[in-house]
């Protein structure tokens, strides 16, 4: 009896956190997203109102194209560099934690230094531009391409994530698979693309679904390094929340939006549920 | 980026036969993945170097000169303005940071523990797959009730209030990495404390914790970059007085009229970022296996 009791205060922080915490606040935010609410939680239900607002904002439909083009790059740069990096690793035997430490260190750079750093970088008047003449790297004033420049900024921060799981699961293969492939007179680069990268497809997808989940997060890297702009061109979702909650001081559009972003991080879970089924891991 | 398709063919044919005659371009292609690794090394440096180098010039330097180009006539004029103006900050980080990594630590290691051995079985299992959404959710679906709820319990705007939000959004983390662990150790170590008579709570202090030394290290590093990088819990609960620096370091950057003071920017950049890659360096392989340990449960 004493000992339950004991076991039920070890859980409690846990128990208490998630209900009331998690689950409480969430329930509350997708409830205020149904009122007409302003700078305080007291407007009355509006039914779906504040989704048909939202869809019709140009600035909240911008943040979404932006977030597309954003994601797509971001995780395809990311992806590729990183499977990159962990087979010319997983070949290099020598100084390989010299490496990883090399690749892997912009994860432990906060966004905020990350952003300042890339926007310093793709300056027209200081940055690479100013090393190379005019070929093309003033992306951060072109609103076409300002948001590809700070994917490349998220993926100089992610590629090193990607390499590390990458390179955890090619160590964990069948050495014998490898010898043999040798002894076939297999290529190398078949190896890989054929025998090797499919071993470890379980790792690419959690690699994917990760930096799906941290693409619809992304903030700090757009407040730092370009602030939205220029005009609506790098405006992104998680950014459009903490403006309309607490400058535009709109909590329920703002928690329509909120939800919008819960709804698709549910859908990227319900994928990765599903793909680890079929895949089998 | 180039694949190293044809030219890497040779060394995955066995040696010995083509010892004698190696084809023409057997030498470059061995050295091939190194020099592809070094051109990627020298890109992922680039960032550093050029803050590093940036904080040691004179803005007339800065305007003269290409970025790539080391201090011709270093000083450390930047340096002092940026530690100046962001000495309160790192103070507030400090002061947010270290209670924030050591309780965020102890209670996921707490509920880690209750949820890998307690009886409650089915309750366990329902709350950890809860955790683990709760850590994929996007912080802005909390934070409007988070701060009513902290502004409520009078906490809104001060470090305790920061150090709480910070323990909460991080405990989601914490308590599935310490469960992955308990659950890797070895039953006959429990079961040997059980015999002895210990019970729930002391099984837990003098022979679970006490043997997951490592795994505490593990979880307070990655705490520990995760709260100091921090800048929307730091932004929206610390308050005007409390900014931790990631928040103190944007304001500096976005506020300066007329001309940017670049080299002041990097200095600050540097210095806001010191301290997690000082960690990150010297913990390398313990820094990689938390990551790696809370990526696979994702």
């Amino acid at each position: 009896m004493r000992e339950r009791l004991v076991e039920g205060l070890f859980i409690a922080p846990a128990l208490v956190l998630t209900l009331v915490v998690f689950v409480g606040t969430m329930v509350w935010t997708v409830g205020l997203s149904f009122t007409s609410s302003r700078a305080l939680p007291i407007g009355h239900w509006v039914g779906a109102a504040q989704y048909v607002r939202l869809w019709h904002n140009t600035r909240w439909t911008a943040s979404v194209e932006d977030l597309a083009g954003y994601a797509f790059a971001y995780v395809l740069l990311s992806l590729v560099v990183g499977v990159l990096l962990a087979v010319l690793l997983d070949r290099q035997a020598r100084f390989e934690s010299a490496w990883r430490t090399v690749f892997f260190y912009p994860y432990a750079v906060s966004m905020v230094v990350a952003g300042l750093v890339w926007q310093w970088l793709l300056n027209p008047v200081v940055g690479l531009q100013s090393l190379f003449g005019d070929t093309g790297f003033a992306w951060l004033s072109n609103p076409r391409l300002a948001i590809y420049a700070v994917a490349l900024a998220g993926s100089w921060q992610s590629a090193g994530l990607v390499m590390v799981i990458v390179l955890a699961a090619l160590k964990g293969i069948d050495p014998e698979i490898r010898r043999a492939a040798a002894l076939d007179g297999i290529p190398v680069w078949r190896t890989y693309v054929s025998l090797l990268l499919p071993q470890v497809r379980g790792a690419l997808v959690a690699a994917t679904l990760l930096l799906a989940m941290a693409a619809a997060r992304v903030y700090d890297l757009v407040v730092a390094m370009t602030n939205g702009g220029p005009g609506n061109a790098t405006e992104l979702p998680a950014k459009f929340v903490m403006a309309y909650l607490f400058v535009r001081q709109n909590v329920g559009l703002a928690s329509a939006a909120a939800t919008m972003l819960l709804l698709a991080v549910a859908l990227l879970l319900t994928i990765a549920w599903a793909a680890r089924r079929a895949v089998g891991r | 980026m180039v694949l190293p398709t044809t030219t890497t063919r040779a060394t995955g044919t066995p040696a010995a036969t083509r010892q004698a005659i190696p084809p023409p371009h057997a030498r470059w292609s061995r050295h091939l993945p190194t020099a592809l690794l070094a051109g990627a090394a020298a890109a992922f440096l680039l960032p550093l170097w050029v803050m590093l180098a940036g904080s040691l010039k004179s803005m007339d330097e800065i305007h003269r000169g290409s970025l790539l180009l080391p201090p011709l006539r270093p000083t450390l004029d930047a340096w002092r303005q940026a530690v100046g103006a962001l000495s309160p900050g790192l103070l507030n980080s400090l002061l947010i940071t270290v209670p924030a990594v050591l309780l965020s630590t102890l209670l996921g290691a707490l509920s880690g523990y209750a949820l890998a051995f307690s009886r409650w079985r089915a309750s366990s299992r329902a709350l950890s797959n809860l955790l683990v959404l709760a850590a994929f959710i996007p912080l802005q679906l909390f934070l409007y009730p988070a701060v009513l709820g902290l502004a409520w319990a009078g906490l809104f705007g001060s470090l305790a209030g920061a150090v709480l939000a910070h323990v909460v959004f991080g405990l989601a983390l914490t308590t599935i990495l310490f469960k992955g662990h308990f659950e890797q150790l070895p039953l006959e170590l429990l079961r040997a404390a059980q015999i002895d008579g210990a019970g729930f709570a002391r099984t837990f202090f003098s022979v679970v914790l006490p043997v997951s030394m490592p795994m505490c290290a593990v979880v307070m590093l990655l705490q520990f970059t995760g709260i100091w990088n921090d800048f929307i819990v730091g932004l929206v609960f610390a308050g005007a007085e409390n900014r931790p620096m990631t928040v103190q370091f944007t304001n500096i950057v976005g506020t300066t009229f007329g001309e940017r003071a670049y080299n002041v920017e990097m200095a600050s950049a540097l210095f806001t970022a010191a301290l997690p890659l000082v960690v990150y360096f010297f913990s390398g392989r313990l820094f990689v296996r938390g990551v790696l340990s809370g990526a696979v449960k994702g």
